[in-house]
């Protein structure tokens, strides 16, 4: 079980991401300029964040039916990994915009940083932060798993409107927004050419692949924990 | 007075040709963006390269390990 083929297959992903992202030719943007590497890392933590939201969601659900433990521990842990990643792609972004975003010598970060874009990511790492609030003041195991599902569901709900819908309704410089010279990075063919998909696509699911197995080293900690303690 | 006219021939040609050269140039260095080609040609990319795949196969090492611990737990624990 431990030599899975996927585990196998996340690393050769992640060495090809590495070698092909800064060896490859890239399409010759103003202001992007080299930084439109940043593709393969910083867009592919939202998508895995998205990928393992979207897992965690579907065992809060599993939860709620069938009132499994088990379910509870796989949706808490993947929703930790995927808020993991949601922080390291807020991270990657605002450095990615202390380059690209300010154009006019007398702007500061802090003007360019109040985006519909970086507060819709920001609140929506908040809510997944409060969920693990409040699964850590339940002390009654029941209660926590159910009300924690109930909320879970309620965050994935969210995540919609703060990072998907908001920032593509007013202008932001976001890529994907109105008012930003590009469309989305990752879908727009008109910002990335086939060899960057080539590229970003297999990092996409390398990254996430990452994700999944440090997902499943916690949560099978966590199974050996509760083995000991019943 | 033919002379002069094919003078004048050479040098509206002269100044045709500049003018097609220099429209050239001006959309070369329109479409010129500053990219890191220095550090392609020297071969200092693959350092870069080499840095990065060294961290990750150090990350991978790690969760390997600690994949392979975990397995030895499980068992022992049945």
């Amino acid at each position: 079980m431990n030599k899975s083929w996927w585990k196998i297959l996340a690393f050769i992903l992640l060495v090809y991401t590495i070698a092909a992202g800064f060896l490859m030719d890239v399409p010759r943007l103003p202001i992007l300029n080299e930084t439109i590497r940043n593709l393969y890392f910083h867009v592919c933590m939202w998508f895995g964040m998205m990928i393992l939201f979207i897992i965690s969601f579907v065992y809060s659900i599993k939860y709620l039916n069938s009132t499994n433990y088990r379910h509870d521990i796989f949706a808490k842990n993947f929703a930790a990994m995927g808020t993991m990643f949601g922080i390291l792609g807020y991270l990657t972004g605002v450095l990615w915009v202390s380059v690209t975003w300010i154009t006019d010598q007398n702007q500061s970060l802090g003007t360019v940083l109040k985006e519909p874009k970086l507060i819709g990511a920001a609140i929506a790492v908040l809510i997944y932060g409060a969920y693990f609030v409040l699964r850590g003041s339940f002390t009654d195991m029941d209660k926590r798993a159910r009300v924690s599902a109930v909320y879970n569901i309620f965050a994935f709900a969210m995540l919609f409107p703060s990072i998907w819908i908001i920032p593509r309704m007013v202008g932001s410089l976001h890529p994907g927004a109105p008012g930003s010279d590009s469309g989305n990075p990752a879908l727009d063919r008109n910002d990335m050419d086939a060899g960057m998909r080539a590229i970003f696509y297999p990092a996409v699911i390398g990254w996430t692949l990452l994700g999944v197995w440090i997902t499943t080293l916690k949560i099978r900690i966590e199974l050996l924990k509760d083995k000991a303690m019943l | 007075m033919n002379k002069k006219n094919s003078r004048l021939f050479v040098v509206r040609f002269a100044l045709m040709v500049i003018g097609l050269f220099t429209s050239f140039f001006c959309f070369a260095q329109q479409n010129e963006v500053e990219m890191a080609d220095t550090m392609r040609s020297n071969g200092k990319i693959y350092i870069v390269v080499a840095v990065c795949l060294t961290i990750l196969v150090g990350l991978f090492l790690y969760v390997m390990s600690v994949d392979r611990k975990l397995r030895r737990l499980e068992k022992e624990r049945g």
